[in-house]
Order: C-alpha cells, then structure tokens, then sequence
C-alpha cells in the first residue's frame, strides 16, 4: 500500500469529510488555492473541488474566524478553522474558551459547537518565542473541548476525520517538524477514536507518556534502552484531554513506574496532571515517584543552539527513566 | 417615507409593552426581595429591541447581550421557560444552567446571549456564513451597546462581514453607557455608525425612541441584508435609563441628563401615536393588561419550578456527558 505524508494525510481527510458533508467548510488564513492553499498546503487542492464559500480565506482576524466558526456550527455546519500558528490563539481565546467550549453547557446541551480548530506549532525551526509554543495546557484546562495531537501520519489521517465527526470543539495539534513523517495509507474512512490513546512500544519497566513529536524522541530511547535491558512501554495520548486514563493507568499498573514527557514546558503542564493522577490511583503499584521531562521555563530562544538545548533531551530522557528503574 | 401599517404598528407596541412589563415585573420581583439575581435593565431601550424584532421573520437568527431581555422577549421567546431560566430552575431554556446572562432558545432563534462586551458580533458572522453558504435566505441580527464598538472583535467581525457580504445586520443600541462610563469619555467620534463606511459598509444612524424612525430603519436593513447587499451596521439613540444592572450605582448619571433623556421617553411617544392611528385607550390597555397576566402566570409558574438536579454539573460538558 502507498505512503502517505502527514501533510497529505491530513488534506486526505479533509477531503473525503467535504465530499461526504455539504456542512464541512474550511476557513483561515492564506487557506484557499489563490494564497496557495495554507501555508503548510493541508489545503491545497480543495479550493478547485470545493469552491471559495467552503475554502475561505480570511482577513488575519483570529477572533473573527473562531467567532465566524462557532456561528456556523450553532447553525448546524461543521466548520473546520485554521489559527495559522498555535501562538495565535491568545488572540481569539475569548471565542474558543468562553464560547466555542461553553455554549454546550450554558444553553443546557441544546447548542452543540462542533468545529475543529487546525493549528500548527513545534520547536526546532526557529520561529522564535512566538510562532513554536505547545499550548494545549492552556485548553486541557477548559471544560468543553477535546485537545488533540498526532504523532504519524496514519493517526493524523484517522483523528481528523474524528475531529470532523465530533459534536464538540476539538483542538488539533499539528507540530511542523511532523508533517513530513509518512505512514502506510490507511485508506478512505478511516478513524481513529478520539479520547483513545496507543500503546506504541510495549514495554515491563517503566511507562513513557508523551505525544505528538516527543514520542518520536520516546520510541528511539526506548530502543536503545532495550540494548542495556531496560524495557519502556510508550503511550502515544493521541487525545491529549479529555485522555485515555484507563490505558496509562493499565500501563502504571503493570510497569510500576511512570515518566510523563512533553514539549511543551513543565510547570503545570499536562505532565503534572497525569502525574498527579497516577500518584493517586496507581499509589499502590509504584515503586517510585512519577517523574516529568518538558521544555525549559523560558521563550523558545532564536539561536539554533539556543533552541536545540530548550527542547527535553534525550539525554535527559535516558537519564531519568535510569534513575527511574535504579540503574543510574 | 411610507407609514407604518397598522397591523405592524400594534405588532411593535405589543413587542415593544412585552418587554417593558417584563423589566418592571423583574425590578419590582427585585424589589421585593423574591428574587437575587444579575439583572440588566432594559428601560429606555425597548422600542428599538421591539422594532429589530418586528422587522425579522420568526426563523431569522438572533444574538444577543447580558442585557437582552428586549431581543428575547420581542422576539417571542416562551416566557415560562424565559422566567425559569432567569430564576435558575429547571424548567428554563438552559435547565437553569445559563441564567440571565446566557438565555438559548434556537427554536426561536434566540442562539447566543453572551456575557462578553462585543463578543456576540464575529458569532453573528458564523451564523450568517452558513446562511450564505445553505442558501436559507435567514438574516442574522447582533445587538450590542456603544460600549461594545471599542473591543477588536467589532473590528474583525465588521471587515470581515463586508468582505464576504453577510446577510447580517449590526444593530448598536447607543444607549450612552459602556457599563459606568459615558460615551464622550470612551469614544471621541460623535457616532458610531460613521464607522461603517471606513469598511466598505452601509451605515445608519436613527433616533431609537421614535418608532416611525426606527421601524423604517430596521425594515430597510433587514431588506439590504437579506437582498444579498451585504450587511448593514444600524446605530439606533437611545438612553439607559438605570444603571449598569439592578442595585448599581448610578450616582455618575448627571440627573439633568436623566431628565432631559426622559423626555424622549419612547414609551410614552409611541403610546401617543398609537392614539394618532386611532388605536383607543382601552385597546392598548387591554393589550397591556393581557401582558401582565401573561407574565404573572409564567412568574409563579417558574417560582413554583423545581430547581436543576445538582448533578446537572457533570452533563452537557461534552457530547458523553449529554
């Protein structure tokens, strides 16, 4: 079977959503054919087959493409919004967090908002403090939405007709470093759940739970470990929030040892929430406390070597799940 | 300009008494201390929600602010299940869940009342595109104050609206009040319909207490919006006559203002050409006695609902917990 580019994956869903549903539409910035169809080209194509009305390309008013987005899907539509880099939601917060994730509740389930929200961020290209950010504490945080990230191209293929499908908000974590990773092709139609995570590597020593780029970092250190005799069993989340609690705490439950990983900085991240989790329910079962690796409290910095030491290590990584298992 | 025919005039005074007889009956339950909820009072401003609604058709969409009880009830919201929801039981639209400042009811297409200054206006963007996109031939309408034309979503939705020619009407209820501050000291320009031409866009500014000014106005846009023109931004005058919400301060109010503004009271003016249109008293006051029958019921009724279930915390956060 052919592979498939993350980039490609993700147009594929797009496109088989719109044809299937008159209500999919695309909106954002630079996202229709005369702009070049989005400036990671997730887009491109769609114009011609779809039409303008159903690839829009918006003024650059973050509040306005979420606000347009929101109206939409209250009216039945199932909008597919594009905030072109992630550090742009601050922007149009209000609209994601006070009603995109709300108006389910406060109308008292009678105003579903089922719009995707596409954004792309990663550290490691020097974009600099605000174009690399990994902000999906910032929305775990709200109730109301679901956070999602892929780390292949066959799981972004499945998550983004998930998302399209979804009666709730979704927010969808592209990293820039992984839309040329490529995968078999999983075909037309397929899904992978959402709230659903994957066992990448199976493993009896130690759990490493991360997603998105890092569980690329995770599977190399997890086979190099296996040389020295440890064995780490990695969790792609898939579904950052609401999460697969019951596959990490199975895991937990079987490893006894936990290590939460993330790009994104550690201070209350979502490393500290499942950490915190896991120290509660699987309390029993643990040999040891629950460690956390994530970026450096700081702005991703400019200089390549700057940047390159911000990002969690994989020195670091080896380092604590051999501290971990007590053979540091 | 053509007048206003009868059937529609009695249609807005019966709107225009709705909403009315509603903020006394919440003020006085208020009063009473039978009720302690955030209230926005609304008089002052009822002609201009009672004509924006008497221009709509039912299925057209609405959105609107914390102080929306004009556009709700104008535009003939069940009131049992209006009263139920402002009183947080769960017999209201939301179950209770929303309250004063977040009144859904899609059925008569009141779909957002929002809580944040100008956030309503980029949503009413989203409603009108997928008008635009279904070919439904709804208009949206988004009501909001002078206040709210100063946060960057007034912008954003406003370039935008014009840009794709959404079937959306503005409708800014200067009402001379951003919260506690007065217009001349949050806005410099001496209007603010002015602005739509910086877009691109039909702008009208309209004496709001006058009903053969207003209804005229919104009529005429409401025909632009829904002919495919695009949208139009309407800067309806009127006065806040109370404060922010209900117990406010409103010492900063200059009483000579009042007094002046008073004046221009809409309530009394549209009674008077009402008796213009040979509408007799007793006609208008059987129309406004059946009112407050009406509210009385759906009061007591709402008053006697029982409360949400506690465990209506954990439902409707995502489609699972439905």
């Amino acid at each position: 079977m052919a592979e498939i580019t993350m980039t490609q994956a993700l147009n594929l869903a797009i496109d088989e959503a719109m044809a299937e549903d008159d209500g999919v539409f695309c909106l954002g910035e630079d996202v229709a054919a005369k702009q070049g169809g989005g400036v990671f080209k997730i887009t491109s194509g769609l114009t011609e087959k779809y039409g303008e009305n159903r690839i829009r390309a918006t003024p650059i008013s973050e509040t306005a493409i979420i606000g347009a987005a929101v109206g939409a899907a209250l009216a039945g539509q199932r909008p597919i919004a594009e905030i072109m880099l992630m550090n742009f939601v601050g922007v149009c917060m209000d609209q994601i967090v006070n009603h995109a994730a709300k108006l389910r509740f406060m109308s008292g389930g009678q105003t579903p908002c089922p719009i995707v929200i596409r954004t792309t961020t990663g550290v490691g290209v020097g974009f600099g403090g605000q174009h690399s950010d990994m902000l999906e504490a910032w929305f775990a945080h709200v109730a109301g939405m679901h956070v999602v990230t892929p780390s292949n191209a066959a799981d972004a293929r499945g998550l983004m007709r998930s998302a399209i499908d979804a009666n709730d908000p979704v927010v969808f974590i592209e990293n820039i470093l992984c839309y040329g990773l490529t995968s078999e092709d999983p075909g037309p139609g397929y899904r992978v759940p959402l709230g659903k995570a994957a066992v990448a590597k199976e493993g009896t020593d130690i759990s490493l739970i991360t997603y998105g780029r890092t569980v690329l970092d995770a599977l190399e250190v997890a086979g190099e470990l296996e040389k020295e005799g440890i064995s780490v069993e990695v969790i792609d989340l898939r579904t950052i929030a609401p999460y697969d609690e019951a596959t990490v705490l199975a895991s937990v439950n079987k490893t006894g040892r936990a290590l939460t990983l993330h790009e994104a900085v550690r201070p209350f991240g979502t490393g500290a929430e499942i950490a915190a989790n896991i120290q509660e329910k699987c309390w029993d079962k643990l040999k040891g406390p629950v460690r956390r690796i994530g970026g450096t409290f700081s702005a991703v910095p400019f200089a390549t070597h700057l940047e390159q030491a911000w990002i969690p290590q994989k020195s670091d990584i080896v380092n604590q799940i051999k501290v971990s298992v007590g053979k540091a | 300009m053509a007048e206003i025919e009868r059937d529609k005039l009695l249609d807005i005074y019966t709107r225009t008494m709705k909403v009315n007889r509603t903020d006394e009956k919440f003020r006085e339950l208020l009063m009473q201390g039978k009720v302690a909820v955030m209230y926005y009072c609304v008089r002052g401003q009822e002609l201009v929600s009672a004509a924006a609604m008497a221009a709509l058709e039912k299925d057209d969409y609405v959105v609107c602010t914390y102080r929306g009880q004009g556009e709700q009830t104008a535009k003939g919201i069940p009131i049992e299940k209006w009263w139920g929801e402002c009183l947080g039981k769960a017999t209201g639209t939301c179950k209770g869940k929303g309250g004063t400042m977040h009144i859904t009811d899609p059925d008569t297409g009141i779909m957002v009342t929002t809580g944040v200054v100008g956030s309503g206006l980029p949503i009413a963007n989203g409603l009108a595109m997928a008008s635009q996109n279904n070919g439904d031939g709804r208009v949206t309408l988004v009501s909001f104050g002078d206040g709210a034309a100063n946060i960057g979503g007034f912008h954003e939705a406003m370039n935008m609206a014009q840009l794709y020619k959404l079937p959306v009407i503005f409708l800014c209820q200067n009402n001379r009040y951003g919260e506690h501050t007065a217009y001349a000291d949050h806005t410099d320009s001496p209007d603010i319909s002015s602005r739509a031409a910086g877009y691109g866009m039909k702008g009208i500014k309209v004496d709001g207490n006058d009903v053969n000014q207003i209804y005229p106005a919104m009529e005429e846009a409401v025909v632009h919006a829904r002919s495919g023109k695009g949208p139009v931004l309407v800067e309806a005058m009127c006065y806040r006559m109370m404060g922010h919400f209900f117990g406010s301060d409103f010492s900063y109010m200059p009483p000579e203002h009042l007094e002046e503004m008073q004046r221009e009271d809409p309530l009394p003016k549209l009674r008077a050409v009402m008796l213009e249109r040979q509408f007799t008293e007793e006609e208008l006051d059987k129309i406004v006695a059946d009112i407050d029958a009406e509210i009385d019921a759906a009061v007591q009724h709402a008053l006697d609902a029982p409360l949400p279930d506690t465990d209506e915390i954990y439902k409707d956060v995502l489609e699972e917990t439905a």
